[in-house]
């Protein structure tokens, strides 16, 4: 599983896993990189959340969506690909895009320009966003892989999903490790949360039953600078 | 006739004489005399009793309109002292005649403690009944019910006992103006404990408020002796002018307290907290007394001392533990048992600390050393609540260093020495919370709101720039990307006033009022073994942090409560427990609860330590130990610094011994492996005691310093506490924990995080996040400002560090050695025992994470 094909470079911060049989590169900034489609997925933006919560009262530094933006331009520009896939909830709420300030929007649009851009339909946004560029959709399938924001119930081979939020937590040494993860077992994926203000759910908590095998299940930590491959049996709730 | 409260002790038999009480007041403009109304005078003279001279003095000044500060020692009877002004007033107060309106509190009572307003409200009672006065004296705190909270604001007693935090929720309401416009009294108790926290920030604004809505407001300050009088004299009176200050009346100390150290048979260890070796020769002193009070330093120290006693304890002497963790229902129950005398022995830690009677305690034992004087004072005068009988005491020294420290503490009481820590300038998140809470309670013009909270001690210097960033930030976050106007908490009306824009900031608000911020705890339940995780009902034994409880697998042994339990694992927000082995028991560690050595009591211990005359008070086998530095290597003069180094395994060592305190000391040690790294000496690592800071790496420390790359002066420059300290603080998990309390106080999020549990699952979203976002976008955000400030102040102890700094310019002293010196050993045996706490905990987790992935990538 851990060979380097010389065809397909791996940054220093990613680990290249295999999806019902299609390559993929985990990445320590949170994206999923597809080598052979050069396609990259990321999920659950959640731009403008600090802003939908300012509306409830709660008025956080109104600096999530450019934080995540700026994140999520560092890994186009490192893997350049020709299609990325953004696997829903990527506004925290359906009037997010209307809010988005004009800076940020322009910003937005620019990394779109030149790619073909697919936004998955998630339960915070489930309609197109407003103003912007790029094919809204239920899901997508592409080769063996399917593209969807809520994980199905069942064992679906090349699901890639997000929706969840996974983390891992490991403790080593008396002490306690807890960060966000990839979760696969080998035939499905969910992908970590991208947006700067989102939180976690650990990956051995009831939302997950059913959905991996647990024996092969793996979670691809996101430490600082690399990504940490864990094996499920390591793994700790909580 | 014995009586034991501290109401009552403050009348003494007439035919005793005033001894050892003598009031010191200052110089009064008018000669007053004390006028204490007929009833007053008759009860006295039926009881066979006489008021002390301080408590008339603290009458007459109140009669003539003047605000006073009452220092005394426990047992002098501060408490009527307190009440005495308002007594006698509402005795003579005309009756309220039918059909008028009823009137608003006459008297404001505030203490840190609820425990001790109840208190207050049963010992007050008695005497109020006896003496025929139609005064209603009632109790509010976060335990009443909410019938009674409204039949108060309807129709107020008389004598209100409350909080600090119910203080601010009171005159957040609307009608805070109607409640307080009859008060004339506020009466602060243990004033010297309310002031040295962000608590006492948010009691100074509240007082502030209080004299807006009754000018004429006199205050009166309850507090045990401290170093510097003149800053509680200022806190208590409206700084305007600034300087202005409360007048004094000194109670002087009672008796001297009998303390000794224990000089025991057995061998002092070199190092560790747990004071395991005197457990039989504390038994025997138990045994010995009637009742003993024995204090600890920390929670942990107090599981494990009262687990070794019962082992020990043959004669099953009925001995109990008290901490700020276990159930509530817990406590009260073994503080009744302790008040009704019914325990020969309590462990506890500072959670008793505050002045509570429990009955009839003979003896103090205080555990590990006591890190400051003032502290070891007030513990001590718990023993034998009688201001006139001496109080016994005796110190256990957990180690060496510890011997040091608490003779040094010794001498200290005798010369009643007082080190409480100096009064920080008031901080901008409570400042943000009272700013809310003041549009809660109406609209708000604000100059006269800056001139209000000026007022305040803590806030007497505070620019109004400062002010207006504060009110910009509850308006609209205070960001400079301003696109939350529309979502402004308050915002200025066409009059120019600050008015709250729905009521729905004003009831979020009161569920989140107040400064003191709770780490993550879960209940301890209780269950049958045989039933696991699956076991329902049990009972809850206290709470444990959540992060102590994320290292536990199950099946882990730890102690608490005073029990072996064995963890089961974590449900919802429950820790699920059985009944353990004595096998393997890991000691749960808590944040809290470990007080730095105080600077006063540092420089006694390197006075003692840089003069052999003194070792003659010291156990053999301590004058011994420094007998044997001083040949192997060096005792430093009372004002240089040692730093020595030599190789020890395969790493090179570097211990010196500052004696300014572990945070100190932890933050030195950030610093100096980020130089040290720099000049490639590749440190590995490094341990922190209250003593002594050693660090191990690679190289050769000593070599670079004799080659001068770096010189120890250079290393040692005061300059790291620039560039260094801010690189250093913007990554670290300090300033992320104090950035999180500075949200949660000044409003930025809520105490309960709206919509988390709506779900269903656990999403948990951490302040951290908002803290990276707000510090890479707006590292100047005033919210940030208030973090630094305070992480300064507290957690790091940048201050003391930087006072040390330059105290030892030109001072160093380096001996490099060939082996580990006497003094280095306690330092080094934490190495590897202490866990690593603060900055280095990341690169831990780091370290860990590594581990775990270099063990996948070879499978």
């Amino acid at each position: 599983m851990n060979f380097v094909p010389a065809t397909v470079a791996v940054p220093d911060a990613a680990e290249l896993v295999s999806i019902a049989g299609e390559r993929a590169v985990c990445d320590a900034r949170g994206v999923l990189y597809f080598p052979e489609m050069d396609m990259l997925a990321v999920s659950d933006l959640h731009l403008e959340k600090g802003s939908s919560l300012a509306r409830r009262g709660a008025l956080l530094p109104p600096y999530d969506t450019i934080a995540t933006l700026a994140r999520l331009q560092e890994a186009l520009d490192l893997y350049r690909p020709r299609i990325v896939v953004s696997l829903g909830d990527s506004f925290h709420d359906g009037e997010g895009a209307s809010r988005l300030h004009p800076a940020f929007r322009e910003r937005l649009e620019a990394m779109m320009a030149g790619r073909d851009w697919f936004w998955i339909a998630g339960n915070h946004d489930p309609d197109a966003p407003a103003d912007l560029p790029g094919d809204t959709v239920r899901e997508l399938a592409i080769g063996t892989l399917l593209f969807r924001h809520e994980p199905s119930r069942i064992p679906v081979e090349g699901e890639i999903a997000g929706h969840l939020h996974p983390c891992a937590r490991i403790v080593q040494r008396g002490r306690s490790v807890r960060r966000r993860c990839f979760a696969s077992d080998g035939t499905r994926m969910v992908m970590p949360a991208f947006g700067a203000y989102t939180g976690s759910l650990n990956v051995l908590d009831r939302a997950y039953a059913g959905l991996f095998r647990r024996e092969s299940l793996m979670a691809y930590m996101m430490g600082r600078d690399r990504v940490f491959a864990i094996a499920g049996r390591m793994l700790r709730p909580g | 006739m014995i009586l034991f409260c501290s109401f009552c002790l403050a009348i003494r038999p007439a035919r005793a004489t005033c001894g050892s009480v003598t009031a010191k007041p200052e110089p009064l403009h008018e000669t007053a005399v004390a006028r204490l109304p007929e009833p007053f005078l008759k009860w006295f003279a039926g009881k066979g009793w006489t008021p002390r001279a301080h408590q008339l003095e603290l009458l007459s000044r109140a009669q003539a309109g003047q605000s006073t500060l009452l220092i005394a020692p426990t047992g002098a009877g501060k408490t009527l002292a307190g009440f005495l002004p308002s007594l006698t007033e509402l005795a003579i107060r005309p009756k309220r005649k039918p059909g008028q309106a009823h009137r608003g509190i006459h008297t404001l009572y505030i203490s840190p403690l609820k425990a001790l307003a109840v208190d207050i409200e049963r010992n007050l009672g008695k005497p109020v009944a006896e003496i025929g006065l139609a005064v209603a004296i009632e109790t509010r705190t976060g335990d009443t019910p909410t019938h009674k909270r409204q039949r108060q604001k309807l129709v107020p007693p008389d004598i209100l006992l409350t909080t600090p935090e119910q203080l601010a929720l009171l005159i957040a309401s609307g009608d805070a103006k109607r409640f307080f416009e009859d008060l004339r009294y506020v009466i602060f108790d243990e004033l010297h404990s309310l002031v040295t926290s962000k608590r006492g920030h948010l009691l100074a604004l509240g007082l502030a408020r209080l004299r807006a809505i009754v000018p004429g407001l006199q205050t009166i300050g309850l507090s045990a002796t401290v170093a510097e009088p003149d800053e509680l004299r200022r806190w208590l009176v409206a700084q305007n002018p600034p300087g202005n200050m409360a007048g004094l009346v000194t109670v002087a100390g009672g008796a001297k307290p009998d303390i000794s150290i224990l000089e025991s048979e057995e061998r002092v260890p070199w190092a560790g907290h747990s004071a395991r070796y005197a457990i039989p020769e504390i038994y025997e002193e138990i045994r010995r007394h009637r009742t003993t009070l024995l204090f600890v330093n920390t929670r942990s120290q107090a599981e494990m001392l009262f687990q070794e006693l019962w082992r020990a304890n043959e004669d099953a002497l009925p001995i109990a533990l008290h901490h700020g963790s276990l159930d509530v229902g817990q406590r009260r129950r073994v503080e009744k048992a302790m008040a009704d005398n019914a325990l020969r022995a309590i462990v506890a830690t500072s959670t008793l600390d505050l002045g509570i009677d429990w009955g009839d305690v003979d003896l103090v034992i205080h555990v590990g050393a006591p890190k400051g004087a003032s502290r070891l004072a007030q513990r001590i005068g718990r023993a034998n609540h009688r201001m006139d009988e001496p109080s016994k005491a005796i110190l256990i020294p957990a180690n060496r260093f510890e011997v040091l420290e608490c003779r040094a503490a010794l001498d200290a009481n005798y010369l009643g020495a007082q080190d409480t820590p100096p009064l920080l300038a008031g901080a901008l998140d409570v400042l943000a919370q009272h700013v809310l809470g003041t549009a809660c309670a109406g609209p708000f013009e604000a100059q006269a709101l800056y001139e209000e909270v000026r007022t305040a001690a803590p806030y007497a210097a505070l620019s109004r720039a400062s002010f207006d960033q504060v009110v910009e930030f509850v308006a609209t976050g205070g960001y400079a990307l301003r696109n939350y106007e529309r979502y402004a908490r308050i915002r200025r009306t066409k009059e120019g006033l600050w008015r709250i824009t729905h009521p729905r900031i004003a009831q979020q608000y009161r569920l989140n009022v107040g400064t003191i911020v709770e780490m993550p705890e879960l209940n301890v339940r209780y269950v049958r073994s045989s039933r696991g995780l699956a076991g329902h009902g049990g009972r809850v034994l206290g709470k444990v942090e959540e992060y102590f409880a994320e290292t536990l697998r199950p099946g882990d042994n730890f102690l608490f409560a005073g029990k072996i339990l064995r963890f089961e694992g974590i449900r919802e927000n429950e820790c699920v427990v059985s009944a353990g082995t004595s096998a393997n028991i890991i000691v749960p560690s808590y944040a809290g609860g470990k007080f730095p050595l105080s600077t006063y009591l540092a420089d006694q211990v390197r006075a003692m330590l840089a003069d052999p005359d003194r070792w003659s008070t010291l156990p053999e086998q301590v004058s011994d130990w420094l007998r044997l530095q001083k040949e192997k290597s060096i005792l430093p003069k009372r004002g240089d610094l040692l730093v020595e180094t030599f190789p020890r395994g395969d790493r090179h060592h570097m211990v010196c011994y500052p004696f300014e305190g572990r945070l100190a000391h932890q933050t030195l040690g950030m610093l100096l492996t980020r130089r040290l790294e720099r000049a490639e000496a590749r440190p590995l690592g490094f341990v922190a005691t209250d003593y002594s800071l050693a660090i191990w790496a690679l190289d050769d420390m000593g070599a670079l310093f004799r080659a001068k790359k770096p010189s120890l002066a250079e290393l040692f420059d005061e300059d790291m506490l620039g560039d260094d300290l801010e690189a250093w603080l913007n990554d670290s998990w300090m300033l992320k924990r104090t950035f999180r309390n500075c949200a949660v106080i000044s409003g930025l999020i809520e105490k309960r995080f709206p919509g988390q549990e709506k779900t269903g699952r656990q999403v948990t979203v951490s302040a951290d996040l908002f803290y990276d976002v707000l510090r890479s976008h707006e590292p100047d955000h005033i919210l940030l400002q208030a973090t630094r400030a305070d992480a300064g102040a507290g957690l790091l102890d940048v201050g003391r560090l930087g006072d040390m700094l330059s105290r030892v310019r030109g001072r160093i002293v380096h001996k490099p050695l060939e082996r580990i010196s006497p003094l280095a050993v306690p330092v080094m045996l934490e190495i590897g025992r202490e866990q690593v706490n603060g900055g280095a905990n990341e690169s831990l987790l780091m370290e860990a994470a590594e581990l775990a992935g270099e063990a996948m990538g070879q499978a």
